[in-house]
């Protein structure tokens, strides 16, 4: 059996070491909000905090997580209050939603790493999120949106 | 018993032993609207509360719940907040009053533009703009008519306001669920006034979605989240080359892996079926499979455009004819004739393609991401071998659908698994089962002649399209010989240009595979020809591009509106240095459009970073949506126009993942500005008609910035510098 921290509680998974965690925190812990596009850390769906650093689970086997906090969109917040959640709500950004939980993690990393992010931050920090329905200018208009909300308390 | 106990028995009958009657009434102009009336439940001498459910749309509980049945499937297109939308304006409610759920496969959900239970041609809003205030319209009448009737007074008198009717004088009021039992003992009213469109106060605001909370925080489903109680999941191993057969297998090392139950042969291939996602894929990798490859082995590109070519060169079939522009050319001194070519694409949606049922003796149940839901059912219905009728269609949210989940080539798999296992089985298709195995966008090839007369007058134009027809596949015996399929010469057959000879004709063409309907359709490859040629006879003319459109679109009021809206929002003609601008305009699915690309040419390639959209798609719903869309379909067909393209060697897609199959990144999407023009014209579809604009307004600012013309897609087959 394997021990895991995510969203602050320590589980146990008897699944394959070699497992990636994505399979893990979906089919083993019944956390679906982090998602598979590709398998291949091409897409960002699959994108979780690794003691508060992004990660692409797809291609993170479980067994190298040891005794990092894995953080997953279900832990941002029990309400929706993150900042990022709620600047997400306010500029309306998901259309199908299905690479949201991936982009809500991205930015939420690069927010705590620049709390003031330039458009070329922001670019750069979420290349690898893929939004298929092109969602992107949503996307960073909302990732300003919550820096003010953050800064502002 | 207390009443609020009888009332819960009475919607759990009729839940169960729902029996439907069709009465159709004919409302407006060429709309039918099915108004389904649910039989009462047998009734107890004492008080019963009826459920309220005065048609297939709504069902309003004692305990004021309103839920709203969405026939449509969301997709991301705005559905699921568009259509109650519809529904809140004339039943006097706000938005999020409604509980909205999927609806069930149903007569009473054929979409009347498509002519069965199906998302897509951006027909949902056009589809429900009568349909669905009709039906809020029939349950706001019919409890308004029964807190009359409590209060004996005249219906005239009273008011709805925030879900409950309220007297003239404001000092009775009673909740829409106080008024349910009594307003479903009422006639269902046939005809219904709507309210006037001045008086909107929901339809035209751009509220928040209502899916947008759940799909900020991971809880909105999707296919691929089902979970039922002992599911398993499986990988399937379906054939390398499209269309071949298992031929044998020897499972012995993949029953032998870790959490395997069992290996099943499928209609669609080999169902590796396991504990969890992984070890059935694990499993999947160490299958040994014999395949009998079949005739598409021998596809390839240079087959398909060898194909389409000599396709070509066949006369078709006429789907556009005005004076004589054959005779026209002929006697021309001054004719203009290029080729374009369109090549295969993927749908892609960012959720694979999967498929979870849970099949019994008695019964199926299928939760699956599906644009088409009757369909789906007759796919379960035929891989379970159990009636139509005891298959349970539920419909999630969609990961993306562009026209791929109108398929229902992943739905037997699971279904017959379930079969074979007995217990309910989800199969996900890996992103490279999803790549390789995509219905893909088809190939075309379209030809354009344009001729002038002495005096430099455009006198003749010629499109000669040739393509599959997928609605041959879709429908058999719907287009028969010699007759056009719609859905291969739209943005061709409605050729607007004020051209006294037009001829647009189309020459059906199998490529030698399955192709299907991709966002769009047939607008992404038919506006790519028509706006890029358009482009090419005025250079002919020497006439500047948007002067050219402009004097032929006199009598194209629409046309002209978002051209010249587009043209000044884009500072079109003023380009600051390095900067060129390409212009397409479009009518499609009732909406009308013009694009602006504002471009440059760095080290070889083309770098867009704007594009202005002007759009006249009649009444907007909610604007933010209608926005959204155009952002969607933008960077959906730049991307296609960019890098877009499906190989096929020995019948196998070459492209298997987003490494090779290169889709739009934040850090590559130009700057988009959507540009509403009012209207009061019906609402036309929004879904789609953005993405065909893009290519040739791309193709056309290039044309300016290198004078090199783009005539095959993707722009990353040429050298641009």
């Amino acid at each position: 059996m394997l021990k895991i921290n995510v969203n602050g509680r320590d589980l146990e998974t008897d699944a394959d070491p070699q497992t990636p965690l994505l399979w893990v925190l979906r089919d083993s812990l019944g956390l679906t909000g982090t998602k598979y596009g590709c398998g291949m850390a091409l897409c960002g769906a699959c994108t979780v905090h690794i003691d508060g650093q992004p990660a692409r689970s797809c291609v993170t086997p479980v067994s190298s997580v040891g005794t990092k906090a894995v953080t997953t969109i279900e832990g941002l917040s029990p309400d929706r209050s993150h900042p990022v959640q709620r600047a997400w709500i306010e500029l309306d950004v998901p259309q199908c939603g299905y690479c949201q939980s991936g982009q809500i993690m991205s930015a939420v990393a690069l927010l705590a790493q620049k709390p003031k992010p330039t458009d070329e931050d922001i670019n750069a920090a979420m290349a690898g999120n893929i939004c298929r329905c092109g969602t992107y200018q949503r996307i960073r208009a909302a990732i300003h949106r919550a820096a003010e909300l953050q800064s502002s308390g | 018993m207390s009443l609020e106990r009888e009332i819960d028995i009475e919607l759990a009958q009729a839940e169960i032993s729902r029996r439907t009657f069709l009465r159709t009434a004919a409302i407006g102009a060429g709309g039918l609207v099915i108004a389904i009336h649910l039989p009462a439940c047998s009734r107890k001498p004492a008080a019963a509360v009826e459920p309220f459910a005065p048609n297939a749309f709504l069902r309003i509980g004692a305990d004021d719940t309103i839920t709203f049945y969405c026939d449509k499937s969301e997709m991301g297109q705005g559905v699921y907040t568009a259509l109650p939308s519809l529904i809140a304006e004339e039943l006097g409610v706000a938005v999020d009053r409604l509980r909205v759920e999927f609806a069930p496969p149903g007569d009473a959900y054929t979409n009347a533009l498509l002519g069965g239970q199906v998302t897509g041609g951006s027909t949902s809003v056009r589809d429900s703009w009568v349909k669905l205030r009709t039906a809020g319209a029939q349950a706001r009448t019919m409890l308004v008519a029964a807190a009359a009737q409590e209060w004996e007074t005249d219906a005239a008198n009273l008011r709805v306001e925030n879900g409950a009717v309220i007297s003239a004088d404001g000092k009775s009021k009673l909740t829409f669920g106080a008024l349910a039992g009594e307003a479903a003992k009422l006639p269902v009213p046939k005809e219904v006034p709507l309210k006037d469109p001045g008086s909107f106060t929901v339809i035209g605001k751009g509220r928040t979605r209502l899916d947008t909370p759940s799909k900020t925080d991971g809880t909105a489903q999707f296919g691929i989240d089902v979970k039922l109680p002992e599911m398993l999941y499986a990988a399937l191993a379906q054939s390398p080359v499209l269309g071949g057969k298992v031929k044998s297998v020897d499972d012995a090392k993949a029953r032998a892996m870790p959490g395997v139950r069992d290996v099943v042969q499928t209609s669609s291939g080999v169902a590796v079926v396991a504990d969890t996602w992984w070890q059935a894929r694990q499993a999947r990798d160490v299958l040994a499979i014999e395949w009998d490859a079949g005739v598409r082995a021998a596809l390839n590109d240079g087959t398909i455009l060898r194909g389409l070519r000599q396709a070509s060169a066949q006369a078709g079939i006429e789907a556009k004819k005005e004076g004589d522009a054959q005779a026209a050319i002929k006697s021309s001194r001054r004719v203009v004739t290029e080729a374009y070519d369109l090549p295969l694409l993927a749908h892609a949606t960012l959720e694979p393609q999967n498929c979870t049922a849970d099949v019994k003796a008695d019964g199926c149940d299928v939760y699956v991401p599906t644009q088409v839901q009757v369909f789906a059912q007759q796919a379960a219905a035929k891989a379970s071998g159990l009636p139509a009728g005891q298959v349970r269609i539920h419909t999630t949210f969609l990961g993306g659908g562009f026209g791929r989940r109108l398929e229902t080539d992943f739905i037997p798999a699971a279904v017959e698994a379930s079969k074979k296992v007995g217990k309910p089985v989800k199969v996900l298709w890996t992103r490279e089962d999803d790549m390789t195995h995509d219905v893909y966008r088809p190939a075309a090839y379209n030809v354009c002649t344009g001729a002038f007369d002495r005096d430099g007058k455009l006198i003749a134009w010629q499109h000669h399209l040739t393509a599959p027809s997928i609605t041959k596949r879709w429908i058999p015996g719907l287009i028969k010989d010699g007759t056009v399929d719609p859905f291969c010469v739209e943005a061709a057959a409605n050729y607007p240009y004020d051209v006294p000879n037009v001829l647009v004709d189309w020459v059906e063409h199998d490529l030698g595979l399955d192709v299907g309907y991709w966002r769009s359709v047939s607008h992404a490859l038919n506006c790519f020809s028509t706006e890029s040629f358009m482009d090419e006879l005025a250079a002919a003319a020497k006439k500047d591009p948007v002067e050219f459109r402009m004097a032929l679109l006199e009598k194209q009021r629409r046309y002209r509106a978002v051209l010249e809206r587009a043209v000044k929002e884009s500072g079109y003609g003023s380009a600051e240095k390095g900067r060129f601008h390409g212009v397409a305009v479009m009518e499609g699915y009732g909406t009308y459009m013009a694009q602006v690309a504002e471009i440059s040419l760095e080290g070889g390639n083309v770098k867009v970073h704007r594009i202005v959209c002007a759009v006249d798609c009649g009444r907007v719903i909610n604007p933010s949506i209608a926005t959204a869309q155009v952002e969607s379909s933008v960077i959906f067909g730049l991307t296609a126009a960019l890098w877009g393209e499906i190989n096929i060697y020995g019948g196998r897609a070459q492209q298997t993942n987003f490494d090779h199959y290169r889709l739009m990144r934040m850090n590559e999407a130009p700057r988009i500005d959507t540009y509403l023009v009012e209207s009061s014209e019906d609402p036309g579809g929004m879904g789609e008609p953005a993405v065909a604009l893009v290519a040739p307004a791309v193709a056309n600012a290039i044309y300016r910035a290198n004078g090199r013309r783009v005539r095959s897609l993707p722009f990353s087959r040429h050298q641009l510098a």
